[in-house]
């Protein structure tokens, strides 16, 4: 990128450095050359946000703030109008979360700002980097109980990287600045600036680049050679290691150097629900999926290991199941850029702070060492028994026994046709362990959902983030029914805006996921999980409510419908075939499907039911 | 159950003692006395927190705290290596017949009066958490009140400060 002046590339290589965020020359130089006097707090705001580089938002204007809508209407910055602020918030996510830059949504005070609540609590939980803009009430009429005034501060204090309330309009640039950086860097995260009406109303200065005033924060991105060291030694000592990769190695864009990794410790590779696609599901190497829902082998290749090299994880419930009893004969390296997961759940006998990319590729040079030194792991034993694991408990589903359509069937079929090139998106439920089972992904950010706090709703919004910052990629968001009702306001957004997304909704009219439990755990005693009309009997009426395709055609969109097996391959090349217009697929499927293998709350990983009622028996002579 | 002090310097920013407690609050972490107040630089605040809980527990309190944006560093004060005090005011029943021996109570811990009427006398004492709970030992049977207690701050003895280069044992990060 050239730039015409010898100060604008400084400018920009000292924006870069501080926010971490690509910018364009062009509008750094314009940014710098437009009037520095004189503008208005809101002017100051979205020069802010052409300065640090951001091509899109996602919001809905309002009172408080309003001022910022003047300045948005002719900027670089490309609005989108959403239909409710939890869509922004969640678009921004998955902006994000498929382009690796700093998602951005903007809410005004009082219920915008609270409704975007929801997507910074899940962005905190799955460390994703975004900024939220609110409006505030103005300076003076804060703790009066004003219209529309909530302490959007207070109230996400615990649920963001960190908050801003804006006073002054001279600070407006240094917080954007400060907020892109901290977003960004170090374990990503949610960061909110809320801005008082006042001060989006008052004349002020504008200058590019501010100085960032964060004397607390300075992240660990090198890790230490020391512990680099040890833990090669202990990886060439291993007989029976596990990579227990995370969603970190995504963040860190760490999947060339995971894959030399891979190949040169000969260790077989877990990809936590937040790490698929971080290592290609082909290859050999790879067991799947650990966790509550994860293959039989990926869990219990954790629970036998002697060595788990933990990159970027952290040891949640849903992967340790009861802590007492996880891995009780492994020793631990675990590396991770926030140095307080580390030890949190488990400890680390190597403990190694700093960025995932930095640490993997200072660990190959000393692993090779190891090797050269005549100190080789022999893995023979361990991946004879992996494999006879793998063969007798592979992932499977059988057919719907009162002949419905297959939820695993169409999730597995979509993956198949739609391919590893796609970005598959979805909410949380059955629908989500299913596609995070059998959709096989081979490349990192094609997966995106919600983890860590597992909101209803995630799919559409995101999907709708996703494909505006990749335009050129086929977006499938894979929903339920339950989710699908929460957030389906924003396909008319899409069809309005030129998003083309596809949702293939999984309707087994049902809340899938605590139904099933219902079924296990509470004798089927189905309280308040039918979405469904029902007879005085408790039968289903045979009348859609609602009606999925009317309720897509009635938002823009290209409504199709498939209840049978045979139209499944049809119905999915049909909607691959339309560009121009989101879409969406009803697949009516069975009810009485269930998620397989589990390994219940609380319960340990030991007790793994690789389907109802059937435990795993590993014989005699296990490793 | 073990006691832990812990000498934190914040940036003196409107929200940061809510941040703090709110932090404590959500993990569950269980604060014992929390003083705040200036320090020698006007941009920082110290603020010292005694808190209750085991060896592994306290690792996670500081290496959370530290994440804050607004903590600049986190120094665990050893009670060898440090002098800590909290200042005390008592009132305490003294009718006629029992207000000599309050005075002479208060001498003993070098307590100072600070209100006297014919019903009570309040006193004022500074000292570490022992010597006041054992100053209120001795006045509880003549019948205490109302009494009002601050948190405990603390400093390091010897020449180097937190903020200056050098500090007494960080809290060790790990890695």
């Amino acid at each position: 990128m050239t730039s015409t002046t010898p100060s604008g590339s400084a400018t920009r290589e000292a924006a870069e450095a501080l926010t971490g965020v690509e910018t364009t020359a062009r509008s750094v130089e314009e940014a710098a050359a437009e009037p520095l006097t004189g503008l208005t707090g809101a002017q100051s705001l979205v020069r802010s946000l052409e300065a640090v580089g951001v091509e899109v938002v996602f919001g809905i204007p309002g009172g408080a703030i309003l001022p910022a809508y003047d300045p948005l209407f002719d900027s670089r910055v490309r609005h989108v109008l959403v239909r409710h602020e939890q869509g922004a918030g969640h678009a921004a996510q998955g902006y994000a979360s498929a382009t690796g830059r700093v998602g951005v949504c903007i809410a005004t005070s009082g219920p915008g700002a609270t409704n975007l609540v929801t997507p910074l609590a899940d962005a905190y939980m799955d460390s994703v980097p975004i900024v939220a803009i609110t409006g505030q009430v103005p300076t003076a009429a804060i703790g009066t109980d004003a219209f529309q005034e909530a302490d959007i501060r207070g109230i996400t204090m615990p649920i963001t990287k960190h908050n801003f309330l804006v006073t002054d309009a001279r600070e407006i640039p240094q917080r954007i600045a400060e907020a892109f950086h901290l977003a960004s860097t170090g374990r990503p995260g949610p960061v909110l600036v809320d801005i008082p009406k006042d001060v989006l109303q008052a004349t002020t200065d504008f200058s590019w680049p501010p100085r960032l005033d964060l004397p607390g924060y300075k992240p660990t991105t090198r890790p230490h050679g020391k512990q680099v060291r040890e833990a090669a030694a202990l990886i060439a000592a291993a007989r029976r290691p596990v990579l227990y990769v995370g969603g970190g190695v995504l963040k860190a864009q760490a999947t060339a150097e995971l894959a030399e990794l891979v190949e040169l410790t000969g260790a077989p590779v877990v990809t936590t629900l937040m790490a698929r696609g971080a290592f290609p599901d082909s290859h050999p190497q790879n067991l799947g999926m650990p966790g509550m829902h994860g293959n039989v082998t990926a869990v219990t290749a954790l629970q036998k290991a002697d060595l788990i090299v933990a990159l970027g994880a952290r040891f949640d419930d849903r992967v340790t199941g009861q802590l007492s009893t996880f891995a009780p004969n492994a020793k631990v390296v675990h590396a991770d850029i926030d140095p307080a997961e580390i030890g949190k759940n488990r400890k680390a006998d190597v403990p190694i702070v700093g960025d995932a990319r930095e640490t993997i590729a200072e660990l190959l040079p000393a692993l090779r060492a190891e090797h050269e030194a005549g100190r080789t792991p022999d893995l023979t034993t361990w991946w004879a028994q992996l494999d006879d694991w793998r063969t007798r408990y592979p992932l499977g589903y059988d057919w719907p026994e009162d002949g419905s359509l297959s939820p695993q069937y169409v999730i597995e079929r979509l993956g198949a046709i739609a391919g590893p090139d796609a970005v598959y998106t979805s909410g949380v439920g059955q629908h989500q362990m299913w596609a995070a089972q059998f959709v096989k992904y081979e490349k990192p950010g094609t997966w995106l959902n919600s983890g860590g706090l597992g909101t209803m709703g995630y799919a559409v919004p995101a999907a709708m983030g996703a494909k505006y910052g990749c335009p050129d990629t086929t977006v499938w968001a894979i929903d339920g029914d339950g989710c699908f009702q929460m957030t389906n306001q924003e396909l008319a957004t899409c069809a309005i805006e030129g998003i083309p997304i596809k949702v293939a909704l999984i309707n087994n009219g049902n809340l899938g996921m605590v139904r099933q439990w219902q079924t296990l755990f509470y004798e089927g005693r189905y309280s308040n999980t039918k979405l469904h009309p029902v007879d005085a009997e408790g039968r289903p009426k045979p009348v859609r409510i609602p009606d999925f395709v009317a309720l897509a055609e009635a938002l823009g969109c290209v409504g199709l419908r498939c209840e049978s097996k045979d139209d499944v391959d049809a119905v999915i090349e049909k909607a691959m075939a339309i560009d121009d217009a989101p879409v969406v697929i009803d697949f009516v499927v069975g009810a009485d499907a269930q998620v397989w293998p589990m390994v219940a709350a609380g319960a340990s990983n030991d007790d793994i039911l690789a389907a109802r009622g059937l435990r795993p028996v590993f014989g005699d002579g296990q490793v | 159950m073990s006691r832990h002090t812990l000498s934190v310097l914040v940036e003196n920013k409107s929200g940061v003692l809510a941040r703090v407690s709110a932090l404590f609050s959500r993990r569950a972490f269980n604060i014992e006395s929390l003083a705040v107040g200036p320090t020698e630089n006007p941009d920082l605040s110290r603020m010292t927190i005694v808190v209750d809980a085991e060896s592994q527990p306290l690792e996670q309190i500081t290496k959370q705290l530290n994440k804050l944006i607004e903590v600049i560093k986190i120094v665990e004060l050893d009670s060898a290596a440090a002098v800590q005090r909290e200042l005390l005011l008592v009132k305490v029943r003294a009718p006629m017949a029992d207000r000599t021996q309050v005075l002479q109570t208060a001498e003993l811990f070098r307590a100072h009066v600070v209100d006297v009427n014919t019903d009570t006398v309040t006193l004022e004492a500074t000292g570490t958490p022992d010597k006041l709970q054992a100053l209120l030992a001795v006045l509880a049977p003549l019948g205490i009140k109302e009494m009002a207690q601050s948190g405990t701050v603390a400093l390091g003895r010897g020449p180097r400060s937190m903020s200056g280069a050098g500090t007494l044992r960080p809290v060790e990060r790990t890695g």
